[in-house]
């Protein structure tokens, strides 16, 4: 889990919080010093601080849950793997690239005693390991990994738990030379082929179609502070706007949000997280996590192989929003 | 009216007929090629499939020319074309996109951004799909999802082999998630497709790029691209931008692609009809020419299990030319 000794690093909407928390823990001093009795006003204050929060937590703007979605501190794939599994063992490569992409890891580990493949994205911790991991953008090299890691959980039948959270497959030159776009594709198709129950949550950031090369699945789950959109705000606005600076509105109108694409039908089940996000209290989440992963493998795990592939084809085919035209 | 006066009149009045046009494709009389600037009577041109009789640029074409070019006439029977768009996240960037919808579908006549049916390919009946540049860039939103889905749901039902265009800036950003869903939904359909032992041949033309290309595009059993074409997964200038690299000058091109190994053949246009048509009945179960007036005894048949079959066989090969009945030939002795 991150480090919650350290600092926490402060969104700016978190600015007000941060300044009553200090102002109460400022009379908590000065209350120590003088030996004054002012529990009842720390108590009032605390309680504002409590409200205040859950205020602005419950009223986050698109941008601002891009932001929590997007914080350095937010538990990532291996942070989860750590909190709620045993015996994990990361497995590694592709197998054809020549080299294993840090940036979207797997292996086997077990959920309650029940031997699962999981595969998720994986942003650094620090700035030194987030080049290392390339920001969670992953290459052609992860996205064959990770196909390579289903067919063989597909083999000895086990279900595949995915964990989204990426800003975007890696554009880099290299990732172009090595077929970005065939690494995708291919996986969209085959997780269409194999026969295990494949989980997919979105953690933090779901970003285009490099979420999407690990994200089909049986049912999509989404944390409440994720979002998952085609394209990044920012690139949105550059292209749509021809202004980078309206990445708010772009986010706002791409509708990104777990609760918009709840509604749009695209999100099965949304994962509350604790005031103030995720990485305020990991281990609450990753509970909260573990308990949605095992809900739902007992369902998946009781249907049989063609049912998991018919009700997977079903699921993706109904989505899309269109009309027909008179005569 | 002085003559320079009549001249600045022309000017003008010229300027205003010939209004400024993102296409490179003219309606007059003569076209200019963006490539070499070589001007060519524009039907030449069309009969040319629209590549320079000069330096061979591929000039961008519309899904309708591209249907006639493919289809053998009389034979194209479209599909879904009242499948329309709506606005279903109320986007609206500087421009509401249910205005932009109306606006483009007024200016092109086309509905959405994909033509799809079935038809036949120099006497192949095949499923066809065709994306048009013109509409918004080619991108898929819901309906070419759902137009090419059922395009390819339709063509594994009647056994028919697939082809699709593509020419796409990628998934629309107007419809949000649902675009980027429609990459899943062609796919699984294209799995589908697949699984029963069909054929699926994506063309890639100018330009490729995005969710196209991280999806349908890269699926081929056969990928063909025509020459020159922009063919990428990120945007040459996001990849530039973003990381600062210096790019090839072929980074990206038809050329890029096939030199490590993407596709499998780059086709001109005038050649494509042809190509499809071979690839197509190179994968056709093997059938000798017919030789007698049996209906069975070709290879791959019942012939050789069966004492009777074979008996039929031996038959059979007295009739044969010279040198094709290898395997017979073995079996007698």
């Amino acid at each position: 889990m991150p480090n919650s000794d350290r600092k926490p690093l402060l969104l700016d909407f978190e600015k007000p919080l941060a300044e009553l928390d200090a102002r109460i823990s400022q009379i908590r001093e000065l209350a120590e010093e003088n030996d004054v009795d002012v529990t009842d006003q720390i108590c009032q204050l605390e309680s504002r601080a409590t409200q205040l929060r859950q205020e602005i937590f419950g009223s986050l703007t698109p941008a601002q849950r891009l932001q929590v979605a997007r914080h350095p501190r937010r538990p990532s794939t291996l942070d989860y793997v750590q909190a709620i599994t045993d015996d994990w063992i990361e497995l590694h490569g592709d197998r054809s690239t020549g080299n294993d992409d840090l940036a979207l890891v797997g292996g086997l580990a077990r959920l309650e005693g029940r031997p699962v493949m999981i595969l998720g994205h994986q942003k650094g911790r620090d700035t030194k390991d987030n080049i290392r991991r390339n920001f969670g953008m992953a290459s052609p090299g992860g996205y064959r990994k990770a196909m390579r890691l289903m067919e063989h959980a597909n083999r000895f039948g086990m279900p595949i738990v995915t964990f989204i959270d990426t800003c975007g497959a890696n554009p880099g030159a290299e990732a172009e030379r090595l077929g970005q776009g065939e690494a995708i594709a291919y996986n969209l198709r085959e997780m269409f082929r194999l026969e295990v129950p494949i989980l997919c949550t979105v953690i933090g950031e779901g970003g285009s179609g490099g979420a999407l090369g690990i994200g089909v699945g049986d049912r999509l789950l989404m944390f409440e502070h994720s979002v998952y959109m085609v394209a990044s705000p920012e690139a949105c606005a550059a292209i749509l706007w021809r202004d980078a600076g309206k990445a708010p509105q772009a986010a706002e109108a791409l509708k990104i949000t777990a609760t918009d694409l709840l509604q749009l039908g695209l999100v099965d089940q949304i994962l509350p997280e604790p005031v103030g996000g995720a990485h305020s209290n990991p281990l609450q989440t990753a509970a909260t996590l573990k308990q949605a992963l095992l809900d739902n493998l007992a369902v998946l795990t009781q249907m049989t192989r063609q049912q998991l592939k018919e009700e997977r084809y079903q699921k993706f085919r109904k989505m899309g929003v269109y009309t027909q035209l008179a005569g | 009216m002085s003559l320079f006066d009549w001249f600045a009149n022309r000017r003008k009045s010229n300027s205003q007929v010939t209004e400024p046009q993102e296409r490179e494709i003219a309606d007059g009389l003569w076209t200019k090629c963006p490539s070499c600037g070589v001007l060519t009577y524009t039907k030449d041109l069309q009969s040319n499939q629209m590549v320079c009789l000069d330096c061979g640029h591929h000039l961008r074409i519309y899904a309708d020319e591209r249907v006639q070019q493919l289809i053998d006439p009389g034979s194209w029977l479209p599909l879904d074309e009242n499948l329309a768009p709506t606005d279903p996240l109320g986007f609206r960037d500087r421009k509401a996109y249910h205005d932009r919808i109306r606006e483009t579908q007024d200016k092109t006549g086309l509905i959405d951004a994909v033509q799809t049916g079935l038809g036949k390919l120099d006497g192949l009946p095949i499923g066809l799909g065709v994306m048009d540049f013109r509409f918004m860039g080619g991108s898929m939103g819901s309906v070419v999802g759902e137009k090419l889905t059922r395009m390819i749901e339709r063509s594994t039902r009647e056994r028919l082999p697939v082809v699709i265009v593509c020419a796409s800036g990628g998934a629309r950003m107007q419809e949000g998630m649902l675009s980027l869903m429609q990459m899943a939904k062609i796919s699984a359909a294209l799995e589908r497709h697949r699984a029963t032992h069909l054929l699926y041949m994506p063309v890639l033309t100018h330009p490729t790029t995005g969710g196209v290309t991280a999806s349908f595009a890269m699926l081929g059993d056969v990928i063909l691209a025509e020459p020159k074409a922009t063919i990428g997964f990120a945007g040459r200038r996001v990849v530039e931008q973003t990381l600062r690299e210096k790019l090839p000058d072929d980074f990206q091109t038809s050329e890029y692609l096939l030199n490590h190994g993407f596709v499998d053949a780059i086709v001109p246009r005038t050649q494509l009809k042809k190509t499809l048509a071979q690839l197509i009945r190179l994968h056709q179960p093997y059938a000798p020419t017919p030789l007698t007036t049996h209906a069975h005894g070709v290879y791959g048949g019942s012939t050789t299990s069966s004492v009777n079959g074979f008996t039929h066989v031996l038959e059979q090969t007295e009739h044969l030319p010279d040198g094709l009945p290898l395997r017979l030939s073995a079996e007698e002795s």
